[in-house]
């Protein structure tokens, strides 16, 4: 772009420095690699001071309290987790587990968008379905364990039932809200160009209500998690949920560690992934709302 | 291109539930301007959301060429005042949507947007985001994705209301530029009495709510360049103004003098 007279655009109508022509606007420079060097040293700093006072704790047997004399210590979950890395078993629990997980909330995530872009964008699905959502969304998932039990033919299906339906209220509700809460004029100004319902759907409404859903989307990777390990303690036969159980009943305490380390990395590595997803989805969004 | 349509409204009444919020008569010939002007909340947008399709009529009939307007997207398209682009696409995809509304095959469609948004003056700025333009320009590719409609009659609800003197004119210009390419017949929004003498052939003075047409104001010369340092410019300014505020006295109110 020239900044002469016989430009096309005029002066004032010029959009925020650093956007040219040619590029693409990108939403941010990527930082300078002592500054981002930096700050994974300082995050790694209260990690290093906790572990720290983790091994002390244990190793002097503190008892203020809080009782830390049966609690193993850094050392010992480092050599139980070694020793889990070796065994298949360790691996098929986390298998398990992940396949619950991700057909769990898989299955609520396009239910939960379905029946919340239904209730959003239909009256008469509204009237039909919200009763039923009011009347099942503040039922615990986990109170549903017995249920479950009865109802599916295995543990397995009914492990995957209870994450599911954890997950599907957090992405039903915030599917709705998201379509509350989509400017008119995008519709209107679609509708006065010729687009049908089905266009304004698919090309208006579910990318603009992408934020609310993601939104959803990771609360309920966080509730399925919780519903999934839950279910695993009580009713499980394998996966890394009933492993820790399994290990706290056998007295093996730091294996119980190893599994509530496993299950925050699990849920953290998940957590990342649907975050990775919805930044790439919601990218045109203002830096100050994603 | 198409040129223009004929607008009628007969007796076309619109209400906010129990409330009546306009009856309007007016006729408009293809390929004109009309400016619709009126003390805010007039109901004037009222008026052009009824011929977008957008509300229906209680009564009277609305006619675009003889056929009544019965659902949004026949042959009119409307440029919003606040942003209407979708703001996830491009400057050139938003123009692309439109064409694909219109049924244009997929591989002519980024090459035609290019033009359109060249059109506009946006030439190079197809990639942008509307979210990395600038008020003036996002408004330009609304009128670059209107057009792209290839609507018989554009109708423009307050679309430069938001932007600066200086863009405001520049947009003004652009439009009467594009409209003398492609002859639409345009009803325009406003309360800026200035904008409406610059770009109309009629203006049409609304009552207050509900609205109706108070009075007719047509322009010898249209358009005419440097029209506005003339003193014919200043007594029709003058005249307009004094009949808006007799409209808008309600018994028992002061009127403040402009």
């Amino acid at each position: 772009m020239t900044t002469t007279s016989t430009s096309t655009v005029p002066a004032t109508d010029r959009p925020p420095a650093g956007a040219g022509p040619a590029r693409r606007a990108r939403p941010a420079l990527p930082r300078p690699r002592p500054a981002r060097i930096a700050a994974v040293l300082l995050g790694a700093v209260p990690l290093a001071v906790l572990v720290l006072l983790w091994h002390l704790l244990t190793v002097n047997q503190v008892v203020l309290w809080l009782r830390f004399d049966k609690i193993p210590g850094p050392a010992e979950v480092v050599a139980s987790f070694a020793s889990r890395l070796s065994s298949g078993a360790y691996y098929a629990d986390l298998l398990a587990s992940l396949r619950r997980i991700l057909l769990g909330f898989g299955i609520a995530a396009v239910a939960g968008v379905t029946i919340g872009t239904l209730i959003g964008r239909s009256s008469a699905a509204r009237a039909l379905l919200r009763p039923v959502i009011e009347v099942f969304r503040p039922i615990p998932a986990i109170a549903l364990v017995p249920m479950a039990i009865l109802l599916f033919p295995t543990g397995e299906q009914g492990i995957v039932f209870i994450t599911f339906f954890a997950a599907f209220f957090p992405v039903a509700v915030s599917t709705i809200h998201a379509m509350h809460a989509l400017p008119k004029v995008w519709e209107e100004a679609a509708r006065t160009m010729g687009a049908g319902r089905l266009s304004v759907l698919v090309h208006v409404v579910l990318p603009g209500a992408m934020p609310g859903i993601f939104s959803g989307l990771s609360v309920a990777m966080g509730v399925a998690w919780i519903c999934v390990i839950s279910a695993e303690m009580i009713s499980g036969q394998f996966g890394i949920g009933y492993a820790t159980w399994q290990a706290y009943g056998l007295l093996d305490y730091a294996g119980v560690l190893v599994g509530m380390l496993s299950i925050g990395v699990l849920g953290w590595g998940t957590a990342w992934l649907v975050e990775r997803v919805g930044r790439r989805v919601t990218r045109w969004l203002p830096r100050s709302a994603r | 291109m198409s040129g223009g349509a004929r607008v009628v409204l007969r007796g076309m009444r619109l209400a906010y539930g129990p409330v009546l919020a306009a009856e309007v008569d007016l006729e408009v010939s293809p390929g004109e301007i009309v400016v619709l002007l009126g003390p805010s909340g007039c109901g004037k947008s009222t008026i052009l959301r009824a011929l977008a399709g957008l509300s229906r009529p209680v009564g009277g009939t609305a006619e675009i060429d003889g056929r009544p307007v019965t659902d949004a997207g026949t042959s009119c398209a409307m440029v919003f005042q606040e942003d209407a682009l979708l703001p996830w696409r491009t400057a050139r995809a938003n123009v692309e949507y439109a064409l694909k509304l219109r049924g244009v095959r997929r591989a002519d469609r980024r090459a035609e947007a290019e033009e359109w948004l060249a059109q506009v003056g946006l030439a190079g700025f197809g990639g942008h985001l509307p979210g990395a333009l600038s008020g003036g320009m996002r408004q330009r590719v609304q009128l670059a994705r209107t057009l792209a409609c290839r609507p018989r009659v554009m109708l423009m609800d307050e679309p430069f209301g938001a932007l600066d003197t200086q863009t405001r004119a520049e947009m003004q210009r652009l439009l009467i530029s594009v409209w003398r390419q492609h002859r639409t017949t345009i009803l325009f929004v406003t309360h800026d009495v200035d904008e409406a003498l610059l770009l109309a052939d009629r203006i049409v003075l609304l009552t207050p709510r509900p609205a109706q047409v108070e009075r007719i104001v047509q322009i010898a010369a249209p358009r005419r360049p440097g029209a506005q340092f003339e003193p014919e410019f200043a007594r029709l300014r003058y005249e307009i103004l004094a009949s808006l505020s007799d409209a808008a006295v309600v018994p028992g109110e002061e009127v403040a003098t402009p």
